[in-house]
């Protein structure tokens, strides 16, 4: 789940027209509503409303509010409901709930069927078998023993045998598992309460406890294969916290706030309440729509509004009561840290001292007026909104009548022209006001999509103090004095669209520099020793996906210069620096601030932070003017405004002063990443199915370890359904071509040296790639023609990360894994935009206690944390599979021995039907006497302990892999089945043959011995024994001797026709009695305990070695288990060398917003494909590159051998030819190849080609190392190493990638 | 964290008073009831097993065990199974030269029966008390209509079922629309041959005193069957109403001359109404009770059966039998339970060596627990 705030937009002109300068009344209203019929589309909506004029506005899906929606800061809404009940788009994005039966029961039916085409043949065997009994004796001679019916008459044969074949039916019933059905439904309700009972799944903190929901598939958590998982909310505990910070190339560690965050894990969760949602449908970064026309009036309401749903409890309410927006304590206290507050300090100083100079600004340090600027950016570079809580409510009747960003030219100018010249204290916001007011008459304005017009929040007196403050630049001791005399200065409260940017802003005012207050033009931002500082925002240019970034346009106050800040990706931001010439020392001492942040930013990344850049740029008014034109124009422009608009961005967007980076946490919940890992090597398959945009996902799956920073990833971000096929397209032809030709290459390498490789030549590729996709992409991937070939790309890579999905995407996902690939499928989410893959997924989890209760009301089950899915799936999960698994095939086993004895029985009573076993034996065998000790085996049994089970995750995948219960078992337990009841037939046949033994004295031994046996049997899989499970067997076996002892001695006539008064009795002093009952089940067992025994000893399964883990001592335990893990050490690092050599696959084949294309006069499709052609030939060489890379990485290993020197020599040549394929592959690039990949690549032969130098030759693989990890952009702990030659390489690294990145890109220098 | 957990864990046996470690901010959870599981072994599954592992070193024990406890069972068995006297003749009399070939084809009710004696030679004397049986094969008194085809009530001496019988004895209900008595294919296909035997002493025939009491169970005979009550006991006057089953030549009061084993409690009824198991059974007929300690029960020598050969068991290629036997604590002759006994203590004898030697070569193995990933 995620909350968003977002700024709602109301047309102007709109509101204008409905309001007519009066109170809205809905009597009134006679426009006609124009709109699209119900769909689930959440990030559209078309309609129009026509008024009575006969003018039409346009509706978008900004006037649409959500069903589920918050609306915070408002004191009056007015709004027309467009689509209800059934027809919200909540509600369509929600498919119904799913009968769900577990994978288990669907094997299981599956041979309750074939038991009952086993009775069939059974049946109609018997009734042939009469047919031809009757008929032997022909029609004269009847003998004594064939009673003739009632009526005296014999029956023909045929018919007969079809009265038989009736009868064998009910004889031999007992072979359909009737009672299966209800001794599972007794096992699982036994295993969901153990599963409630287990205190590991207990949260402390909200005092919540996993709840099983659905009773019947708790055997599904055992065969899980993937997990699909949302990511906020359910990885992270959705908190942004600042955490460190690199301003001017100098990093800031922020240690202290480090500790002070290690001491929020324990209280923080109950503040994690406080995070406050979206609603029942998040919009995921979307601009917040408006289900109807609405107007906003401002409110400070304190309280928020939330949509707790059905949470009970009071503690809880009340503590939410007190939190209101995106803050926690955790984000919003961030210890400063102490250099860097100096830093702040003295600046501030330096400051206070030039403003009382009237020195400009520049006097100051570069890096202390990149540190304040880095906070005024951190400031003021967002579009958060400050709540005071206590504000007294007013109604501001003028609430259009803001400022708003420059909309014309004059407005500019008039704006430009200085404000000290413009004497008198208001007069300039006056005017813009009066303009503003004016243009809004006559519904001319067109806002920008992300301006945070509407969130008002406008305190009259600072608007005012503001006015005077924009007319002379320095605010006044005074003034600031006044604000902070204000009421509640410090409760202010930020509410940001999306909780990064509060963090930030958070931590800026740690640093005494603080938001006060936002208005759609200006921003105040208080400052030590200078006070509120007022700067005119004259621009926002908001956050989009492609561009990675946001900026906004202000009039510094203090230089009265235009300043650009930008916050974005590093990747972007970096590529967009002011190159910086190398002869000048100011470039210089810059270019080596760059090189410093990008590394401190790739540790960032290391550490799963979230990075931002943030950077500024001065304006000339020259420069500003020209570029406001073209802003202005597309502005205007009705078609396609976005792109000129984005087009626009970029031309304001480059030649950046880099100020600094931040790194921001995303917390993860406890453990998570463990919780990852673990499960992964359980053989989960873990997809990440998100809302949010690309980066952050990202991030967080590097920082939760579902990605690796040796991993290969795979970007899908297709523009058109025809990119998107071509895309996966080449990745499954680059992954198939690479993995043989790894293969290939691994073999004559083998053959030509003669070493054996460290790794194993099974799918070491295959297991670490990462494939992240996007939403659009998504879609297109989904459609039917292509879904085949984004599960074949996706089922190779070893996570999946979906962002930017809508629930129905989400769904469609699971849905499409769960019918295709025929897996089982878990989705865990914790909000309401999971509900439906919730719904869809064979196994639901949703997680309690954080955002309402929709995703525990769909879910099947509800854990409080993300990190009990660990035991629940590796520890319960794989006990209720195992132990239903073993019941299940005990039982027809069980049934079929029991049932099979009667069978044998008809070949010696002319197959008549008759039963040898009391009838009420019969009826209670299953009932009573055999019932209990499978039940308690159920319920109880233990195959391996739950610590193995959590030390060895691996054990798993016996579950995954259905083997407990296969097919063919079934098979093999009736096969034994037949076996055993052979046995307990036909040793009590032949020990009592030609005797004057009756039926039931007889047939009484019999249902002892076969008693005896299954219970037995039971003994033999059972593998852990309880007092419960001594005392079941016991209690059963005694059970039926009384039983059998009381009913033979009750009543000499009551029971016709078996009459067994006294036969139990008798049998009880018959030591043959005895002999038989001891004999027949070590008969009827010996196999199956001969095979268990031996299987365990020559062939022991994996959960048959975790059981013997379990039985020694911890010591040894521990030591095994860390071998283990060392086992997988060394295999896992040469894979990464092995992979690390191939391209980072982004594929950014977007054609429409492509910036590089603009140069290109070609249309785009022929440019993607000549595109790919030079990719394929970057994978040629590239595979070049890993032909020789690990065969030179063992070189280095084993440089002791008697033959290194020739073997360096080799690996020079070796290099040597990867180094000149790459430079041939720089020169056919051309200028317009915009994949980043290849600048890796070149950077990286580069590497390769000093590393094989015979100089380097012993650092090689340290080398090899850092330059894998470089190539994927993210440094080893081996980077920050303190050794001058790799500081000297990674110089050469960012000269070589700038000079290229500059040459692809064709911009100027 | 984790020292804060499970420093709560062990204040978890006193929930109200404990409260949440180290957090204040955590709302006190101390007074609220929480919902968090009690800490028992039963509720956390970890109630105190045992867990065998099977495997090639702790099963071998077992089957050493089994074989050595099995085979001497098997012996004693054996040795006591094979100590029995038994000797069988089939006089069915299928063969001609059988001296009851002629009565092959006798029917139920055939007036003078057909009577043919068998000569035959012990070539063991029996020292113990001798049971007498009687045999039959292919004889399918399990078959479930016949089996059902009795009335207990009616056997136990009730009044009311002796005059109107269950419906479970149709046909052999009713004849003549009199209850037959006793009623049910059992009784009426009841075995009604007559067996003497004689020893046979230079050519003089000494009768052998054949005991007809004490065959059947001393249940059946005082709880199960009971004749009906009434004034007197005159048992004609009791069965008064009632008519004989169809293939008896004599009612059912007129079987034995003594009033203790006539009617429902003659013990060749009851015998017979003891339904076997098998299609090949013997049947208890009489017994010959060892006279002094200084003479076997039957010595070695000529002996010669006479028949009263009343039961058609050709028609269904049927076969009878008499056969002599002693007995045992483990009743009649029967190698096959020592033989089984000996063979399976055997087996789990030399499956014990062959574990034994598995477990010497690939026990060892196991403690590597090299779990494949």
């Amino acid at each position: 789940g995620i909350s968003h705030l977002t700024t709602c937009l109301c047309n102007k002109s709109l509101i204008l027209l409905l309001f007519q300068d009066s109170e809205f009344d809905p009597l009134k209203f006679t426009s006609v509503i124009e709109c699209e019929n119900p769909n689930n589309d959440l990030s559209r909506f078309r309609g129009s409303i026509v008024h009575k004029s006969g003018k039409k506005d346009g509706l978008f899906k900004e006037n649409l509010l959500l069903r589920g929606c918050t609306i915070r800061n408002t004191e009056e809404v007015v709004g027309i409901v467009i689509y209800a009940g059934h027809e919200t788009k909540a509600l369509l994005n929600n498919n119904g709930p799913r009968y769900k039966r577990s994978k288990l029961e669907r094997q299981m039916n599956a041979d309750v069927l074939w038991c009952i085409l086993i009775l069939l043949i059974m049946c109609l065997f018997s009734a042939i078998g009469h047919g031809l009994w009757v008929w032997q004796y022909g029609e004269k001679k009847k003998p004594v023993f064939d009673v003739p019916g009632p009526d005296g008459k014999y029956l023909s044969p045929v018919l007969a045998s079809v009265y038989l074949f009736l009868t064998a039916i009910i004889v031999f019933q007992v072979m359909i598992p009737i009672s299966l059905y209800v001794s599972i439904e007794i096992v699982k309700i036994c295993q969901v309460y153990f599963i409630h009972q287990d205190k590991d799944l207990y949260d402390e903190e909200t005092d919540s406890q996993l709840q099983c929901r659905a009773l019947n598939i708790t055997e599904d958590l055992g065969q899980v294969q993937f997990i699909f998982s949302d990511k906020t909310g359910t990885l992270t505990e959705n908190k942004m916290v600042f955490r460190r910070c690199t301003v001017s190339g100098i990093e800031y560690s922020h240690d202290d706030n480090a500790k002070r965050l290690a001491m929020y894990q324990e209280p923080d969760s109950e503040e994690e309440e406080a995070a406050p949602k979206g609603g029942t449908l998040s919009q995921r970064d979307s601009i917040c729509s408006h289900q109807s026309i609405k107007v906003i009036h401002r409110s400070q309401s304190t309280k928020t509004h939330r949509r707790t749903g059905s949470r009970a409890e009071a503690k809880r309410a009340s503590i939410l009561s007190k939190h209101t927006a995106f803050s926690s304590p955790m984000e919003k206290d961030i210890t400063p840290d102490p250099s860097l507050l100096e830093k702040v300090n003295e600046c501030a100083k330096h400051l206070e001292i030039m403003r009382g100079h009237e020195q400009p600004l520049s006097h100051l340090s570069p890096e202390l007026c990149d540190i304040f600027d880095f906070f005024i950016a951190l400031t003021i570079c967002n579009t958060v909104v400050v709540t005071a809580p206590n504000q007294p409510r007013q109604k501001v009747r003028d609430r259009f009548e803001l400022k708003s960003p420059v909309k014309t030219i004059e407005d500019f100018i008039r704006r430009l022209t200085p404000s000290r010249l413009t004497s008198g204290s208001n007069s300039s916001s006056s005017s813009s006001l009066a303009t503003n007011k004016s243009m809004h008459r006559f519904g001319l304005s067109i806002l920008s999509s992300t301006s945070t017009e509407s969130t008002l929040l406008k305190l009259e007196e600072k608007l005012a103090y503001s006015a005077q403050m924009n007319n002379n630049g320095y605010s006044s001791q005074q003034g600031r004095m006044a604000v902070g005399s204000g009421p509640e200065e410090g409760e202010l409260r930020y509410e940001a669209e999306s909780p990064d940017e509060a963090a930030l802003v958070y931590a800026a005012r740690a640093y005494n520099c603080s938001l006060v207050g936002r208005l759609s033009d200006q921003v105040s931002v208080e400052l030590p020793h200078l006070g509120t500082l007022n700067f005119e925002v004259l621009h926002t240019l908001g956050f989009d996906s492609i561009r990675k970034r946001m900026s906004v346009v202000v009039r510094h106050p203090l230089t009265d210069e235009i300043n650009v800040y930008t916050k974005g990706a590093d990747s972007v931001i970096m590529d967009l620096l002011l190159p910086c010439s190398s002869g000048d020392p100011r470039g210089k001492h810059q270019k080596k601030i760059q090189t410093k942040t990008q590394n401190y930013l790739n540790l960032y990344a290391v550490d799963g932070l979230r990075t931002l850049c943030i950077a500024k740029r001065v304006l000339s008014k020259e420069e500003y003017a020209c570029w406001l034109k073209s802003h202005l124009e597309a502005e205007s422009s009705i078609e396609n405004r976005e792109e000129l608009l984005f087009q626009s961005a970029l031309q304001i967007e480059k030649n950046l002063h880099l100020l600094g980076a931040t790194g921001i946490e995303d917390r993860l919940q406890d453990g998570v990443p463990e919780t990852i890992a673990s499960l992964r090597k359980a053989g989960l398959q873990i997809w990440v199915l998100t809302g949010d945009k690309q980066e952050t996902a990202v991030n967080i799956a590097y920082a939760c370890k579902l990605l690796d920073h040796d991993e290969e990833i795979i970007t899908l971000n297709a523009e058109s359904p025809e990119t998107c096929a071509i895309l996966l397209e080449q990745c499954l032809q680059c992954i198939e071509s690479k993995f043989s030709n790894n293969t290939i290459d691994e073999a004559t390498g083998n053959m030509t040296v003669g070493f054996t490789p460290l790794y194993p030549p099974s799918s070491p590729v295959l297991s670490s790639l990462g494939l992240v996709i996007d939403g659009r992409t998504l879609a297109y991937a989904l459609e039917p023609t292509l879904e085949d070939k984004f599960l074949a790309l996706a089922k190779r890579c070893r996570s999946v990360l979906c962002c930017r999905s809508t629930p129905l995407q989400k769904s469609m996902v699971v849905k499409l894994v769960r019918d295709k690939l025929k897996a089982m499928t878990l989705a865990i989410g914790d909000g309401a935009n999971d509900v439906s893959m919730i719904q869809v997924a064979d196994v639901g989890v949703g997680i309690s206690g954080q955002e309402g209760m929709q995703a525990v009301m769909a879910s099947d089950f509800a854990i409080p944390r993300f990190r009990h899915l660990e035991k629940l799936l590796l520890v319960h999960g794989h006990w209720c599979y195992s132990r239903l698994a073993n019941m299940v095939l005990y039982f027809f086993y069980k049934n079929a021995m029991f049932v099979a004895l009667l069978f044998w029985y008809q070949f010696y009573c002319g197959f008549s039907g008759s039963s040898m076993v009391d009838q009420w034996y019969l009826i209670f065998f299953n009932l009573l006497f055999s019932s209990l000790p499978q039940l308690i085996t159920g319920v109880l049994d233990k195959d391996v302990p739950a610590e193995v089970l959590l030390s060895v995750p691996q054990l798993y995948k016996s579950g995954q892999n259905m083997e407990e219960y296969q097919p063919h078992m079934f098979w093999m337990n009736m096969i034994d089945a037949m076996y055993q009841s052979l046995v307990c037939f036909f040793i009590p046949y032949f020990t009592y043959y030609d005797s004057e033994v009756d039926i039931f004295s007889w047939g009484t031994p019999i249902t002892t011995t076969a008693l005896f046996t299954i219970i037995l049997h039971l003994a033999i899989e059972t593998k852990t024994w309880t007092f419960l499970h001594w005392s079941s067997c016991i209690f059963s076996i005694l059970l039926f001797f009384f039983v059998a002892l009381v009913y033979n001695a009750s009543c000499p006539v009551c029971h016709p026709p078996s009459n067994p008064y006294w036969t139990m009795e008798r049998l009880m002093g018959d030591p043959i009695f005895y002999f038989t009952c001891i004999i027949s089940p070590v008969v009827a067992l010996l196999p199956r305990f001969l095979c268990r025994t031996l299987q365990g000893t020559l062939f022991p399964t994996q959960l048959q070695l975790g059981r013997q883990l379990s039985k020694l001592s911890p010591e040894i335990r521990n030591q095994l288990l860390t071998k283990l893990n060392v086992k997988k050490g060394p295999i896992h690092q040469t894979q990464s060398f092995a992979n690390s050599f191939s391209p980072n696959l982004v594929s950014n084949a977007s054609d429409s917003f492509k910036p590089y294309n603009q140069n290109t006069p070609s249309p785009a499709s022929p440019t993607n494909e000549s595109l790919f052609q030079e990719h394929k030939k970057a994978e040629r060489a590239t595979d070049l590159i890993v032909s020789a890379s690990p065969q030179s990485a063992l070189f280095y290993e084993e440089s002791s051998l008697p033959s290194s020197a020739h073997s360096q020599e080799r690996s020079v040549g070796f290099h040597e030819i990867t180094h000149s394929t790459s430079e041939m592959e720089l020169s056919s690039m051309g200028a317009t190849f915009p994949w980043s990949s290849a600048v890796d690549q070149t950077d990286f032969s580069l590497l390769k080609w000093i590393t094989s130098t015979p100089l380097f030759s012993r650092f090689g693989t340290v080398l090899q190392v850092s330059s894998s990890s470089l190539q994927n952009e993210t440094q080893d702990s081996m980077c920050v190493l303190d050794s001058s030659l790799q500081e000297d390489f990674k110089d050469l690294k960012e000269q070589s990638s700038n000079n290229f990145q500059n040459k692809m890109k064709g911009t100027p220098p | 964290m984790a020292v804060n957990y499970s420093a709560k864990e062990e204040a978890d046996g006193h929930p109200a008073g404990a409260g949440p470690g180290g957090g204040a901010a955590t709302g006190g959870g101390g007074a609220v009831k929480t919902r968090k599981p009690d800490n028992t072994a039963f509720k956390q599954q970890r109630l105190p097993a045992w867990q065998p592992i099977l495997t090639a070193g702790t099963v071998l024990p077992a089957f050493f065990i089994i074989g050595l406890i099995f085979i001497p069972i098997g012996i004693g068995i054996f040795v006591t199974s094979n100590n029995i006297r038994e000797y069988e003749i089939d006089y069915t009399g299928i063969e001609p030269s059988s001296p009851c070939n002629k009565c092959l084809n006798v029917s139920w009710d055939s007036t003078p029966p057909c009577t043919c004696t068998i000569n035959f030679t012990l070539e063991h004397s029996f020292e113990s008390n001798v049971f007498m049986y009687y045999g039959l094969s292919n004889f399918y008194q399990n078959h479930r209509r016949y089996v059902k085809s009795r009335d207990d009530s009616q056997l136990n001496g009730d009044n009311s079922s002796l005059l109107n019988p269950s419906k479970e004895c149709e046909p052999y209900r009713t004849n003549e629309d009199k209850p037959i008595a006793p009623c049910g294919a059992i009784a009426n296909s009841m075995f009604n041959d007559t067996l003497e035997l004689y020893h046979v002493e230079n050519d003089t025939r000494t009768a052998i005193t054949l005991i007809k009491k004490g065959i059947a169970w001393w249940t059946d005979k005082n709880v199960k069957f009971r004749n009906p009550t009434g004034d007197g006991n005159n048992l004609t006057a009791l069965f008064q109403g009632t008519t004989k089953p169809v293939n008896w030549p004599k009612p059912v009061y007129m079987l034995d001359s003594e009033p203790d084993n006539n009617g429902f409690i003659n013990e060749d009824f009851i015998v017979w109404m003891r339904t076997a198991a098998l299609p090949t059974f013997r049947k208890l007929y009489r017994l010959i009770e060892r006279k002094s300690n200084l003479q076997p029960t039957l010595q070695a020598g000529k002996y010669s059966l006479d028949i009263t050969y009343n039961y058609p068991v050709h028609s269904f290629d049927g076969r009878k039998r008499m056969i002599l036997s002693t007995i045992s604590w483990m009743g009649g002759k029967n190698p096959f339970l020592g033989i089984a006994y000996i063979t399976v203590g055997s087996i789990c004898f030399f499956l014990g060596v062959v574990l034994l030697i598995i477990h010497h070569k690939y026990g060892n193995r196991n403690t590597s627990a090299d779990i494949p990933n």
